[in-house]
């Protein structure tokens, strides 16, 4: 089994009134099998565009998506998604949400209860299987959503800002559980997001992007995540290289917005 | 005018009272309680189920103390009925005058009552008796029997001492008397505050109505065939309207072709009520059973076929992306996702539905039919039966809550995750 790659990914979005817009222009990435990838970038840089062309909803204009030798066609149970919030299925319980996606691929009863539990327990929501979604906190039901992306054991996982709505403390511990369940399964993971520390943490390799057209900026090699499993976040965070990257980051993004917005409101 | 007046009486009146006893029996000691601001904020006003009794307790009892009946013990002033008597003066062409007096019966409309014997006294003017119901008025020759009548130029002048003249109207202990044109009085017992019963029957006289219905039945069908007629309609219609409507708005809602092809002729039959479709269905399917059920079907059809549309281009794009990427196939997805998450939308569009069919069925009925609720408050107010009409608007009313009622307990039981997305 080899990795994901994607070959020269161009994106372009033709409007009605005749224009178009350039989403993602000649994005070139390998990824190891077992690699933490976080994407960060200014709003409109085409980091949720390129994330779904990965998991195959979209069909990129240019270029395409090779995972284990195959090109993606569409979407598949080899690359799960967890996404920000409100794609559980709310007229399931906890358990049936992340028993969907084996029981939708027919595996055995015994095995996918089987499955269902242990990763019940990963995510520690094994008192709550009963329970419907609506009934959970905002943490705990992107606890379910990172199950019930498990239960299908895909080759890769995609999130897409799966944090972005959870208040910090929440989001500090669901990142370790990210953590955590990266080094447990060796997953590749894609994560996107628009914290900069949680880029900084979760990401053995960081590329930041640009917008107008989208396309990669910068790429760092990191140590933190590795660091971070297992390990309290907030001493991660102390770290002399991490305060560096991060204030290089954050100007970085800054300048990128600046460009967008023009320098009047940082004038005033 | 007056029974407004009394109704916002009671109103204001309960709401003192109330409020006064609730206070001080005891106070509240839930977190609304604790609100200091309630005024505007919407989560703190409930339904007070005390003004809810009381409101409906209000209703019966202005509608028993206004027709007489036994549930009340105040009533208002009812029609004088017993015997009432009063004194007319004759003037003779030569100016003399005489006094006779006239004894009426007043008697409860529905009863027999024989004519009095009186003496007729002595002078010209000969004394009379006469007989009225209720609520009725009574034209009266009160000359007829006088030795110097009308056709002798006497004329009436007075009446019980005071003046009368053709046109003019004078009171009198029990009623009034006027005097038509042609010098007739006409006896008018007085009628009171309350209602005749051919116009609003008592509350008990309904009730009793009602079981005579069940037991002897109304043309030719016992009150509970009927109803049950009218909501067997109702289910079919509604029925085979969601049998079509779900699917094709499921289709509308996932294709292009169909969504295409249907708009203009949902968006086109939505507007139009029910009710206007009835003379065309009469038309073409007749006045029998076939007719009725086509008309619910059509009622029920639009709006179903709307919410599934709606239920389907509802769903969270996510969602569908979570299902397809967790490997479910396109029949998956729409079974466990689209259904599903289409369900409150068709429960919404299923609850609208019943009433709207229920209000069609109804109105269906008054224009012909052979048997429901709506031919049979129909018939009956033909044939003045008010208590019948009054009677069938009363189950109407309980049975199209009731429905509702059984739709949000099915809600609240079949998809409780609704609202809660």
């Amino acid at each position: 089994m080899s990795g994901l790659i994607l070959d020269d990914i161009s994106m372009r979005f033709d409007l009605p009134n005749g224009t178009s817009v350039q989403a993602l222009k000649n994005v070139s990435l390998d990824i190891k099998q077992g690699e933490l990838m976080s994407v960060l970038g200014p709003s409109g840089c085409g980091k949720t565009t390129l994330l779904n062309i990965v998991a195959g909803f979209l069909a990129p204009t240019e270029g395409k998506v090779i995972l284990g030798g195959n090109t993606v066609t569409g979407p598949a149970q080899e690359r799960g998604m967890v996404f920000q919030q409100g794609a559980l299925f709310e007229w399931m319980n906890v358990r049936e949400n992340v028993a969907f996606g084996p029981k939708m691929n027919g595996v055995a009863k015994a095995k996918m209860n089987e499955t269902v539990d242990h990763l019940l327990d990963v995510v520690g929501l094994q008192d709550f299987k009963d329970k419907a979604i609506y009934e959970l906190s905002g943490g705990m039901q992107q606890r379910v959503a990172l199950a019930r992306c498990l239960a299908n054991d895909p080759e890769v996982i995609l999130m897409d800002e799966p944090l972005g709505a959870l208040d910090a403390l929440t989001r500090e511990k669901m990142q370790g559980l990210v953590l955590k369940l990266w080094k447990e399964t060796g997953k590749t993971i894609i994560l996107i997001t628009h914290s900069v520390e949680e880029a900084l943490l979760l990401g053995e390799r960081l590329i930041v992007m640009a917008p107008r057209p989208g396309r990669i900026h910068k790429e760092y090699n990191l140590p933190f995540a590795e660091m971070g499993v297992g390990a309290d976040l907030r001493e991660v965070k102390k770290h002399k290289d991490y305060n560096q990257t991060r204030e290089e980051i954050l100007t970085m993004i800054w300048d990128m917005e600046e460009e967008i917005m023009g320098r009047t409101e940082s004038a005033a | 005018m007056t029974i407004l007046a009394i109704y916002i009486a009671i109103f204001v009146g309960a709401f003192f009272v109330v409020k006064a006893i609730t206070t001080r029996l005891a106070a509240r000691h839930d977190y609304t309680s604790l609100k200091t601001v309630t005024f505007g904020d919407e989560s703190a006003i409930t339904p007070d189920r005390v003004a809810s009794v009381v409101s409906v307790v209000a209703i019966f009892l202005i509608w028993g103390a206004f027709t007489g009946s036994v549930i009340t013990p105040i009533h208002a002033p009812g029609p004088f009925i017993g015997d009432a008597t009063f004194t007319y003066t004759a003037e003779a062409v030569d100016g003399q005058k005489d006094d006779a007096t006239v004894s009426f019966k007043v008697f409860e409309f529905g009863s027999v009552v024989e004519k009095d014997e009186v003496e007729l006294g002595d002078g010209f003017a000969k004394n009379d008796s006469e007989t009225v119901a209720a609520w009725r008025s009574k034209l009266i020759r009160v000359d007829k029997n006088d030795e110097l009548g009308r056709k002798e130029g006497a004329k009436i002048v007075a009446v019980d001492g005071q003046p009368i003249q053709p046109g003019s109207e004078v009171s009198v202990a029990s009623g009034k008397v006027s005097m038509t044109e042609k010098g007739t009085l006409n006896y008018k017992p007085a009628q009171g505050w309350q209602m005749e019963p051919i116009w609003l029957p008592s509350p008990e006289a309904v009730f009793k109505r009602v079981m005579r219905l069940q037991k002897e039945g109304y043309q030719n069908s016992t009150l509970m065939e009927h109803l049950g007629w009218s909501l067997f309609r109702v289910i079919a219609g509604f029925v085979m309207g969601a049998l079509v409507g779900i699917p094709l708005g499921y289709a509308m809602g996932l294709s292009s072709w169909f969504r295409g092809w249907f708009d203009p002729i949902v968006e086109f039959m939505r507007p139009v009520p029910p009710l206007a479709l009835i003379p065309l269905v009469i038309i073409w399917a007749g006045i029998g059973e076939k007719g009725k059920l086509v008309l619910l079907f059509l009622a029920a059809l639009w709006i179903m076929t709307i919410a599934a549309r709606a239920g389907v281009s509802g769903v969270k794009i996510s969602k569908i992306h979570a299902a397809f990427s967790l490997g479910a196939s396109k029949r998956q997805i729409m079974w466990h996702v689209i259904v599903p998450n289409s369900l409150p939308e068709i429960f919404t569009g299923a609850r609208v539905a019943m009433g709207v069919c229920w209000g069609t069925v109804v109105a269906a009925e008054l224009v012909a039919a052979e048997k429901g609720a709506g031919m049979m408050i129909m018939v009956a107010s033909k044939f003045q039966l008010t208590d019948i009409v009054i009677t069938g608007i009363i189950l109407i009313g309980i049975i199209g809550y009731g429905i509702d009622i059984l739709m949000r307990m099915a809600e609240k039981w079949l998809i409780p995750w609704k609202g809660r997305g």
